[in-house]
């Protein structure tokens, strides 16, 4: 099909194979004789490796959870708010929040480091007197922070089209009937937006295994102080080309790879399965 | 509401619901305005830092530039010492170059996938949908080992072909959508005046411009975005993306808080004009393929 080719070939080239030829690569030494689960083995067996291991997964899920309890609600609770009616200004509310999301993770990170850093004195002046990026305790909850802030627009413009589709006349049908806004929200707002709040989460996710662009540019390869703020992203990498002092294995790097791709399987069959299956989509 | 019968409401009946009308609204504003200020105070006070003297940065940063503390030696530093006319044209070639191909290709994909019945059409659409949920990222590993071979190691057509791998996923899910709305009676009269196949798709494709459009909004962000693949794929001086170019750039300055600034200022503005002045479509764009 000459229609299907070109989709069909780029995409199976560059990114089926890459992914199903790092699985095989797990298996091998990086000479490329089979090595069984050696290299599993290492990874979870040697400390140098499991130690990190562990503690990028661990840093890893509080970055999720972070994202899941400020970045979504806030999302939606804007989207709400941007689609009341008979306010005034609504676009320009909503051009403006969204234009972090527009931004690099290069800019934002360095616009934070800055901001944040003790040097300049912007935060003593907010009354912040602890260096937020340079304290092991909350180098990764402050990073959490800057990452919602640059990303909330995502969830916002998704509720937002989610929102807007709703017909009015469902809404103003129930307020004739005696409701209240936080009846309209929660009986018929609420269960059409559910299955928006599924792919969402769903995407942020998946998104966290993707957040190494920030980290590596507000603390390095080696996401300091004392790995505090390393997360799978940063320890791949570091996995694979090697940093300040260790080398990298290109095998070790594709079982680090590995290990995320389950992860994220089991993270997508429990939405599927655990999820997507018990929520109802309404048809509008 | 019927006129004649009834009787008019009790005034204390209608005003305490307007005085909450009044208040919602204000309160509507109060929360998104709070909100803006944070969006905005971030770069806001970057830009205004970028435009003063070094002792002025630190004395109060919070005050705008005056005649007495204007200075534009940072922008002096960075204009004299970088690249960034380079790393801006190669920037806007892989973004400009993987949407086209993520935007025609996904089309040519999803008008066969909505169009024909043949056998294997749902698995094929299928394993094309399966790349939303997995992160490219994922076999960069065999992705380097694979350029390196093809001898596209700091070349743009390597980021362009990861990035419209990495594009043709949900642009293909999301053309479909649209794809499946055009009339089937359209395309079927075009064939009766004996349009090929070709000729039916040209004539489809204007139909489902907002698909186009959204799915352009939807590859355009990450791909400008990206650090990791210009990172590892062409971190060559010559083949540096704005984004790669200004993580590396920036990291030299470190100490120079006013080339700092004016390097922070010159990265962002560009973006936020272009972004301020095609907001709606952008904004419409992402809008669109969100709930499709």
């Amino acid at each position: 099909m000459v229609f299907l080719a070109p989709a069909t070939v780029i995409y199976s080239v560059f990114m089926v194979y890459p992914l199903l030829d790092s699985l095989r690569r797990s298996f091998f030494d990086d000479d490329g004789n089979f090595a069984g689960l050696d290299n599993y083995n290492t990874l979870f067996g040697n400390p140098t490796f499991a130690d990190r291991f562990w503690d990028a997964l661990g840093h890893n899920f509080q970055f999720f959870a972070f994202h899941m309890v400020l970045q979504n609600p806030i999302g939606l609770l804007l989207a709400v708010l941007l689609t009341v009616q008979s306010v005034r200004g609504l676009n320009i509310y909503r051009t403006i929040v969204f234009l972090p999301t527009t931004l690099s993770v290069v800019i934002v990170g360095f616009v934070w480091r800055l901001i944040l850093s003790p040097i300049w004195g912007v935060t003593e002046t907010l009354g912040i007197d602890t260096p937020l990026l340079g304290e092991s305790r909350t180098v990764l909850p402050t990073l959490s922070l800057i990452s919602v802030w640059q990303w909330v627009g995502i969830p916002m413009i998704f509720f937002y089209a989610v929102l807007i589709a709703i017909p009015k006349d469902l809404i103003e049908a129930s307020r004739v009937d005696g409701a209240g806004s936080w009846q309209v929200f929660r009986d018929i707002t609420f269960p059409l937006i559910l299955p928006m709040l599924g792919i969402i989460s769903i995407l942020t996710y998946i998104g966290n295994f993707n957040a190494f662009d920030l980290i590596y540019q507000v603390k390095g390869v080696v996401a300091g102080p004392d790995f505090a703020s390393d997360i799978m992203g940063t320890f791949f990498y570091r996995t694979f080309f090697g940093a300040s002092g260790t080398t990298g294995s290109p095998a070790m790097g594709a079982t680090v790879a590995s290990v995320m791709f389950l992860i994220i399987l089991v993270g997508v069959l429990i939405y599927m399965f655990g999820w997507q299956r018990r929520v109802t989509t309404y048809e509008l | 509401m019927n006129t004649a019968t009834s009787a008019p409401a009790p005034p204390n009946r209608i005003s305490p619901t307007k005085r909450r009308i009044h208040f919602g609204r204000w309160g509507v504003h109060a929360v998104l305005l709070s909100y803006s200020m944070l969006a905005l105070g971030p770069t806001l006070l970057i830009i205004m830092n970028s435009l003063k003297s070094r002792r002025a940065i630190f004395d109060d940063a919070f005050s705008l530039p005056t005649a007495d503390t204007f200075d534009l030696v940072g922008y002096d530093t960075v204009l004299n010492g970088s690249s960034f006319d380079v790393y801006f044209r190669n920037s806007f070639i892989v973004t400009v170059a993987s949407v086209l191909l993520v935007v025609f290709f996904s089309a040519m994909a999803a008008f066969a996938l909505a169009e024909y019945d043949f056998k294997g059409n749902t698995l094929l659409a299928l394993y094309l949908a399966i790349g939303i949920m997995i992160p490219i990222r994922l076999g960069t590993v065999s992705i380097l080992k694979l350029m390196v071979s093809l001898s596209l190691i700091n070349t743009l057509w390597a980021l362009i072909l990861v990035y419209t791998a990495m594009g043709l996923p949900l642009g293909v899910f999301l053309m479909t959508q649209f794809m499946r709305q055009v009339p089937r009676e359209l395309k079927s009269a075009a064939r009766v005046d004996g349009a090929n196949e070709y000729r039916v798709f040209g004539l489809v494709l204007p139909l489902v411009r907002p698909g186009m459009a959204a799915v352009a909004v939807f590859t355009m962000l990450p791909v400008w975005n990206d650090l990791w693949f210009p990172l590892i794929l062409a971190p060559a001086e010559n083949t540096r993306t704005v984004t790669l170019g200004a993580s590396a750039f920036l990291g030299q300055f470190e100490r120079n808080w006013n080339a700092l600034l004016a390097a922070l200022t010159l990265a962002m503005v560009p973006i936020i004009l272009l972004y301020v002045i095609f907001s709606r479509q952008f904004l419409r764009g992402l809008t669109e393929g969100a709930i499709k």
